[in-house]
């Protein structure tokens, strides 16, 4: 069964969630997601699922602890400022091991900052967030169409790996109007949710099931050493198997643009119009900002291709580039400084990354 | 003729094998006691989610053989919220600190009283933070010294008490709000008494409903258990009078 629509990115990561089996969500206003929680406000109850208009985004992500806790599937999503006040849960729902996902419609920043988009939230996404070691699998869609597949993804992988799953987008994303093909995926089974808190008597052994995120409290773990240790193992694994990018003629390019979101479109365009040019020019582009392709940006940079960052931020994904180069390779970069207007309405176009691009031929 | 029982420990309650982690004269396994006689009174072990805090009363979590969870410091209401959505037939109650509610945790429970939430919040009140070594709570009273008010709370400098069972039963959301005290065998059923009152109203769906317990710490207080059974009577209980504030059958 599927349906095609004509629909902004934000509405399209609603219609992600229902097919996926999302049961639950709870959102606070702020721009630019208000289409979103609009979204479910509008359509949960019909379908006799859960929508709360929380009081905060405090509230919005301790309430998706509540949900997750459940075994149900359940979301939440916010923008720049109120993804920031959401970070002591997310640490707590990574100890917790708590399948569940989150939504990050970045605007600017730091601080208030423009509610216009911006990608500023690259490092606090893939760095986890929040204080303590660990590790979300974050997804970056770059279309409509891909706010819907990798909401469904996101479920699909935070209940694999029991791990809190983000879903890095941005105001132009989020506010794009697309056709788009809803459709359900099958990703495969996932584990039972033996471990759901939801009441004594609907489990089968008639014992209590506790959740908590302390981790040495109730012995989930012998040690605290053997819960570092199960979640080192974890976001190996995640690394090892949940790499997700696009290469865009990049078998034969010279010049790698590397960019997520709506960077990563506009850097496609540059692309071609650099091969119009006769220019080797290439795109990766992240489709999972964590994992990062630090393995493939190595290889092609031993094979002697140059990189360039193109990013709406002063510059963080250009990091990780570096790292992947180790210092094998020239790095560039295109940022929040090459906007084509200088107020909070400017944009990385096309034509600004093609001058960058002729500058490093 | 029926057998009634009147004695013996509570099933709920969880025998501490390992050692028991409250500091002597403390009240609060009084208060996982007087949870676990409700919530058997009313057959409801089994259909009943806890959501503690991070203070000393998160140990009762190890108390309660009921499915449980632990939330970040000041956020069971909006835990105990999204499980009562997702079970609404179920029992959802938190417990938790006076700090924990009305200081960090005011804005989950403002968030709770309005939007007329089914659930049961429980607040342990002891007029100071207990498990990071007595400093000044909301509920301090005036004058009390804690380790940061070492002069005594100053109504200039840090305000007055707040008395969350008067305020919370002002809201039109609120189905029901006492305040008990464990501090005597009268007091401890009248207590065990509302906490089933308020357990009712869930069952019921009439509204949100508030049980405000008085408890001691006579390791922050300075005091012996006796002594400080002295201090709940003549300070603590002048201070946040016993009683039911309000008890309706529904909202509106």
């Amino acid at each position: 069964m599927s349906e095609r629509m004509f629909i902004e990115g934000n509405e399209a990561i609603g219609w992600g969630a229902t097919v996926a089996g999302c049961q639950a969500f709870f959102g606070y206003p702020i721009t630019p997601q208000n289409e979103i929680t609009e979204w479910f406000a509008r359509e949960f109850p019909k379908m006799g699922r859960v929508f709360v208009q929380t009081q905060s985004e405090l509230g919005s992500i301790n309430m998706l602890y509540g949900a997750a806790a459940t075994g149900i599937r359940a979301m939440t999503s916010s923008s720049s400022p109120g993804w920031s006040l959401m970070q002591e849960t997310m640490s707590d729902m990574a100890n917790a091991e708590l399948p569940c996902v989150v939504i990050d419609v970045q605007r600017g920043g730091p601080g208030g900052g423009p509610i216009r988009h911006a990608q500023q939230d690259y490092f606090q996404c893939t760095r986890g967030g929040g204080h303590g070691d660990y590790r979300n699998i974050v997804l970056a869609p770059a279309s409509a169409q891909e706010c819907c597949d990798l909401t469904q993804l996101a479920f699909y992988l935070a209940d694999k790996y029991r791990n809190p799953v983000v879903i890095i987008s941005d105001a132009i994303i989020g506010r794009l109007r697309e056709t788009i093909e809803v459709k359900k995926i099958d990703f495969g089974p996932v584990p039972d949710k033996d471990w759901a808190v939801t009441g004594k008597g609907r489990h089968k052994d008639g014992k209590r099931r506790v959740m908590e995120h302390a981790g040495d409290l109730f012995a989930r773990y012998p040690s605290y050493q053997a819960l570092l240790l199960n979640l080192d193992q974890k976001i190996k694994r995640m690394q090892k198997s949940e790499l997700r990018y696009e290469g865009y003629k990049i078998e034969d390019a010279e010049l790698i643009l590397v960019a997520y979101g709506y960077t990563a479109r506009v850097s496609k365009e540059a692309v071609n119009m650099a091969r119009t040019e006769g220019i080797k020019a290439g795109l990766i582009r992240l489709i999972t900002a964590w994992p990062f392709p630090y393995e493939v940006i190595r290889q092609k940079a031993s094979q002697g291709s140059r990189f360039l960052a193109v990013e709406d931020s002063l510059g963080q994904l250009v990091d990780d580039v570096r790292v992947a180069v180790e210092s094998r390779a020239e790095v560039g970069l295109v940022n929040i400084l090459d906007r084509h207007m200088p107020t909070d309405g400017g944009m990385i176009l096309p034509d600004k990354i093609l001058a960058k691009i002729e500058t490093m031929k | 003729m029926t057998r009634e029982r009147v004695a013996g420990r509570p099933r709920l309650l969880i025998p501490q094998t390992a050692g028991f982690v409250y500091c002597s004269g403390c009240h609060e396994p009084l208060v996982a006691r007087a949870i676990a006689e409700a919530l058997e009174e009313l057959g409801m072990g089994d259909k009943t989610i806890g959501v503690f805090d991070i203070g000393c009363n998160s140990f009762l979590l190890g108390m309660l053989d009921i499915d449980s969870v632990l939330t970040p410091h000041g956020r069971p209401p909006d835990m105990a919220t999204a499980i009562k959505h997702v079970y609404p037939d179920n029992i959802v109650f938190t417990v938790q600190g006076d700090g924990g509610l009305l200081a960090i945790g005011a804005d989950p429970l403002l968030g709770v009283l309005t939007r007329a939430e089914k659930i049961t919040i429980m607040m342990l009140n002891n007029a100071v933070y207990g498990t990071t070594g007595g400093q000044m709570a909301p509920t301090s009273l005036v004058g009390q010294k804690t380790t940061t008010t070492p002069e005594g709370r100053d109504v200039i400098k840090s305000g007055f008490p707040i008395h969350a069972a008067e305020m919370i039963a002002t809201f039109k959301g609120t189905a029901y709000s006492a305040r008990g005290a464990v501090n005597n065998p009268y007091n401890y059923e009248r207590t065990r008494k509302y906490i089933k009152v308020a357990f009712d109203k869930q069952i019921n769906k009439a509204g949100f409903s508030f049980v405000e317990i008085l408890v001691a710490c006579p390791a922050n207080w300075r005091l012996s258990p006796i002594d400080s059974l002295k201090w709940m009577e003549e300070r603590m209980i002048p201070e946040f009078p016993l009683g039911e504030f309000k008890n309706v059958d529904k909202i509106e």
